[in-house]
């Protein structure tokens, strides 16, 4: 928490997006959680990444649910549109927001305890759906904003700051993702931009869901020994599988890659990003396969990190299944969407 | 990179850059929050320890600081009004005089001499009088002040002033003897029973201009400084209706202004080069082109032209400059020639020190220009016991300079008296203290105020020259002090870093609104340099590189150069890896070295 506003001074030579843009404009309000909050980190990540894109502030929708997590929509992109939604009932608003109007960009940040307690259900749904929109979750596996009781993300073994272990098995988000069909599953650390923020810029280019498991350590009831997801333990324990290098759609690729350690991927957008493989056993792009080694480190007690499953083929996208006209409904007439009196009785009819 | 050693005293004075450019290292941020606190008085004897002439230097210094002020980096910013706030502090002060450093009653037995009572002379006097020395100072003219009462203009530096803080240094009991030339060092050396001499007897000699003419015109042909001084006695109170200052210096630019007050209507400055090389500084040109001087470029004086046995003009060669890409001269080269009418000229070219009466065989060295040759440390020449000091040290400086040269000279003065080796002086030192008062709460004032530089407010054109000395310059208005305190940015409340406690969160760089901080892997300075947050180009100012970082083994890396010292990184760091301290300068006076144990008094048997 912080009392002093931030300056509105900067840096004379901060660089500019295409739209004439610094990071700065992409900033929102100063935060309110605790100083060394991963989720302060995440909210830096997401402004690099949207300035990089070069997003325009008002194509973007910021959706969240309850908890610490959801109170950082607030801190980036202020000139977007934003709806804070009932505890664990974001993918719902985000499904109706995004039927209404696919041509936004949708971000969704969620927690822990919001998306793999109280809003389960929602949040398979919307993976099943394929939901076009990016779904951060900060994972710090605490409930913080009720003082760090243990959240469904919570490792066996792991220590409360009390000192109580957590014997529960965990949810895993990434593996429930992928047994769900998700077509863009990561996951990485809120200490690690250099990972983070590509992924970010993939996840916005994915068309479908796309998933980002961040490890967002609290810093006040989860960041002490004997916790799993301290920014200590999760330095020690991570281990980048795949590493991604995001291609805008104005530049080429310039780095050589050697065959066979590098894939490049077509975003459905025309960027690009290249996957290059950190662990030769690994391959980012067979669901089976990924799964089974994402399970089998995590019975090592390392986190895997990086884009773990893509599959940019998937042609179950939301709006493609439904083929759902492309013009947002606020700019369709009215009479092109009422059917009126007389249609209505005729719609009712097929159901006598 | 290697860890940066802040424990090094230049590693936190270097980031508050107007005391860092400062020559006599005056705490500037320290007497703003001063004044902003309303302690005037306070904010007075803090800028007295360092620059001993506050109310003056607040009008008529060379303002170093303002340049090197960090606001003045920040995007579309000017500097801090540094020195008009020093006036703000000098002209709302109280009596200081219960605040003057005490004078011992029992002298310690060492006399010193200091030659010209100017600046320099009177900080070497307000160093020792309270150590115990007898100081005589020995003054030409009739009133002590030296350049500062013969070459500005009371229009610039009222005499009030002037006199009220020369006597806060004479009234410590300083032999001061008026219309007093020493005319023979050797003399003074010999028959007058001072244990040091200290020569402060300034550049008192204005450059001639050896042209046709000059002899047959000379009675309408003045040389700047000199002129000055004949106005500041009274000697001279007119001037013709037409003037041509040749020169751009400070010293043109008091001489034009001074021509408009003595009855010229017309008075042009003439520049040999274009405006980018001009010597004077930035806001005496803006104060002279307010009064409607003109000033013409790129003419050379060719001659004085005199008709019928007086001075009518001047010609000139017009010049064209071919100028490289960083700005310098290529080539030069005449394209024509040019006669300018006048009734008198005032040459302002520059001035030398000059020591006729100096005799070359006193031991004391002088190079092949005819200059002392003086220790840049000790001020000492090579003849122990006489020291120099002021523009007579190296040549024309400015005041701010002079008095460093008294302070450090005082030092050697004390240490040659107290048969110490002279070269061997404390070394400065810095003290830290955390601002920290609680949670969320700093002891300083971290807000950064968007406001812009607040403009002196001045007599208006149709009152200045009504008389040639009324001061031009009102002082700022309470609101203008308000606004202008807030201005600075408290560089001297340094981020302090302690690797250790670091988890690495990315907090700090998270928040800082300049991006001035970066967590990366370490390399060299050059490579470094690259891969910051923001480019760090300004290679004047070091970057500060932490020690390894525990978690990961990455390193800090701060580039100073435009944190606005606001604080949030220490406000965001979840251990306090990061706290604000101020720092404060410990910039060793002839007081701080050791100083000798009073014998004791014999002791009485019954």
């Amino acid at each position: 928490m912080t009392f002093i506003a931030k300056p509105k001074v900067a840096h004379p030579s901060l660089p500019r997006n295409p739209l004439g843009l610094t990071r700065r404009d992409y900033e929102g309000a100063l935060s309110t959680l605790c100083a060394g909050c991963g989720h302060d980190s995440i909210t830096a990540a997401i402004v690099e990444a949207t300035w990089g894109l070069s997003l325009e502030p008002q194509n973007v929708v910021k959706l969240s649910g309850i908890g610490c997590s959801s109170k950082t929509t607030a801190y980036f992109v202020s000139g977007g549109h934003g709806f804070n939604s009932v505890h664990g009932r974001m993918p719902s608003i985000a499904m109706g927001a995004n039927a209404a109007n696919r041509n936004l960009t949708y971000i969704g940040v969620s927690g822990d305890g919001d998306t793999l307690s109280i809003g389960l259900g929602q949040f398979c749904h919307a993976i099943r759906r394929n939901l076009d929109m990016l779904y951060i979750i900060e994972n710090n596996g605490v409930y913080g904003l009720t003082k760090g009781q243990f959240s469904a993300s919570a490792d066996v073994g792991t220590k409360a700051k009390k000192g109580e272990t957590n014997v529960q098995p965990p949810i895993d988000p990434v593996l429930l993702a992928m047994t769900l069909g998700a077509s863009f599953v990561a996951r990485s650390f809120s200490g690690d931009k250099q990972q983070l923020v590509p992924l970010i810029q993939a996840g916005l280019s994915h068309r479908g869901f796309a998933l980002i498991d961040v490890l967002s350590p609290c810093v006040t009831f989860n960041d002490h020994e004997g916790s799993t997801k301290s920014y200590a333990y999760t330095r020690e324990h991570y281990e980048p599988a795949v590493q991604t290098d995001f291609v805008p759609l104005e530049r080429e690729i310039s780095v050589e890659y050697k065959e066979g350690e590098a894939v490049p991927v077509v975003m459905h957008d025309g960027s690009r990003i290249v996957l290059r493989k950190l662990d030769s056993a690994y391959d980012p792009t067979n669901r089976a396969s990924a799964a089974a080694h994402i399970q089998e480190r995590m019975k090592a007690g390392e986190y895997l990190t990086g884009l773990l499953f893509l599959d940019e083929t998937a042609q179950h996208e939301f709006h493609q299944v439904n083929s759902t006209p492309v013009a947002p409904l606020n700019s369709i007439p009215y009479e092109a969407l009422s059917p009126g009196s007389q249609g209505l009785k005729k719609i009712l009819a097929r159901y006598r | 990179m290697e860890p940066t050693d802040t424990s090094h005293p230049d590693y936190y004075h270097r980031v508050v850059d107007c005391q860092w450019a400062c020559p006599a290292h005056t705490d500037v941020p320290e007497y703003i929050r001063l004044i902003a606190q309303g302690r005037f008085t306070d904010a007075y004897m803090v800028n007295r320890h360092s620059n001993v002439f506050p109310g003056i230097l607040g009008r008529v210094c060379d303002r170093p600081c303002e340049p090197a002020c960090r606001r003045g980096r920040l995007d579309e910013q000017k500097p801090v009004a540094i020195c008009r706030l020093k006036r703000v502090a000098a002209d709302h002060r109280d009596d200081v005089a219960a605040r003057l450093p005490a004078i011992p009653k029992v002298k310690n037995g060492k006399r010193i001499a200091c030659i010209g009572a100017g600046c320099a002379s009177l900080t070497v006097a307000n160093d020792l009088m309270p150590l115990g020395y007898e100081v005589t100072i020995f003054e030409q003219y009739g009133e002590p002040g030296g350049l500062m009462r013969t070459n500005i203009p009371s229009f610039r530096l009222p005499a009030a002033v002037l006199n009220e803080e020369i006597a806060m240094i004479t009234g410590m009991g300083v032999d001061l003897r008026l219309n007093t030339p020493v005319a023979s060092l050797r003399e003074l050396l010999a028959t007058g029973g001072f244990d040091a001499v200290f020569v402060g007897s300034g550049a008192p000699k204005g450059k001639e201009l050896k042209l046709p003419g000059r002899e047959a015109g000379a009675a309408n042909i003045h040389i700047g400084i000199a002129w000055l001084e004949s106005v500041a006695f009274g000697h001279v109170d007119r001037i013709g209706k037409r003037v041509l200052i040749i020169g751009v210096g400070n010293t043109a630019m008091d001489c034009c202004r001074t021509s408009l007050r003595l009855g010229a209507e017309s008075v042009k400055v003439m520049a040999r080069k274009p405006r980018g090389f001009f010597k004077a500084s930035e806001w005496e040109l803006e104060d002279a082109e307010e009064e409607s001087v003109q000033i013409v470029v790129n003419r050379s004086p060719k001659a004085f032209v005199v008709e019928s046995g007086k001075l009518s003009g001047m010609l000139f060669d017009q010049m064209e400059y071919d100028l490289d890409a960083q700005g310098r001269i290529r080539a030069e080269r005449v394209v024509g020639e040019e006669f300018l009418p006048a009734d008198d000229v005032i040459l302002a070219i520059g001035q030398e020190n000059a020591f006729p009466w100096i005799e070359r065989d006193l031991g004391i060295e002088f190079d092949k220009w005819d200059v002392p040759v003086i220790d840049k440390l000790t001020f000492q020449s090579s003849r122990p016991g006489v020291f120099f000091g002021g523009d007579a040290a190296f040549g024309p400086k400015n005041i701010i300079w002079a008095v460093e040269h008294g302070h450090q000279a005082a030092i050697s003065i004390h240490r040659h008296c107290q048969g110490e080796p002279v070269a061997e002086r404390l070394p400065p030192g810095i003290n830290l203290q955390s601002r920290k008062m609680g949670m969320h709460e700093w002891s300083y004032s971290n807000d950064y105020t968007p406001v812009e530089r607040r403009l002196m407010p001045h007599v208006s054109l149709k009152e200045r020259f009504k008389k040639l000395n009324i001061e031009v310059e009102l002082g700022f208005t309470a609101e203008q002090v308000e606004q202008e305190v807030q201005r600075c940015l408290n560089c001297d409340v340094q981020t302090v870093f302690s690797a250790k406690l670091c988890i690495e969160c990315d907090a700090c760089l998270d928040i800082c609104p300049v991006d001035c901080l970066t967590i990366t892997h370490n390399g060299t300075e050059a490579e470094l340099r690259t891969r910051l947050k923001a480019p760090a180009k300004n290679l004047a100012e070091p970057l500060y590189v932490s020690a390894a970082l525990p978690q990961t083994g990455r390193v800090m890396v701060k580039d100073e150069d435009l944190c606005v010292h606001c604080g949030l990184c220490a406000e965001r760091c979840p251990t306090a890896a990061w706290d604000m301290q101020k720092s404060e300068l410990r910039w060793p006076l002839a007081a701080d070295q050791p100083q000798p144990v009073p014998a004791p008094a014999a002791k009485k048997i019954a």
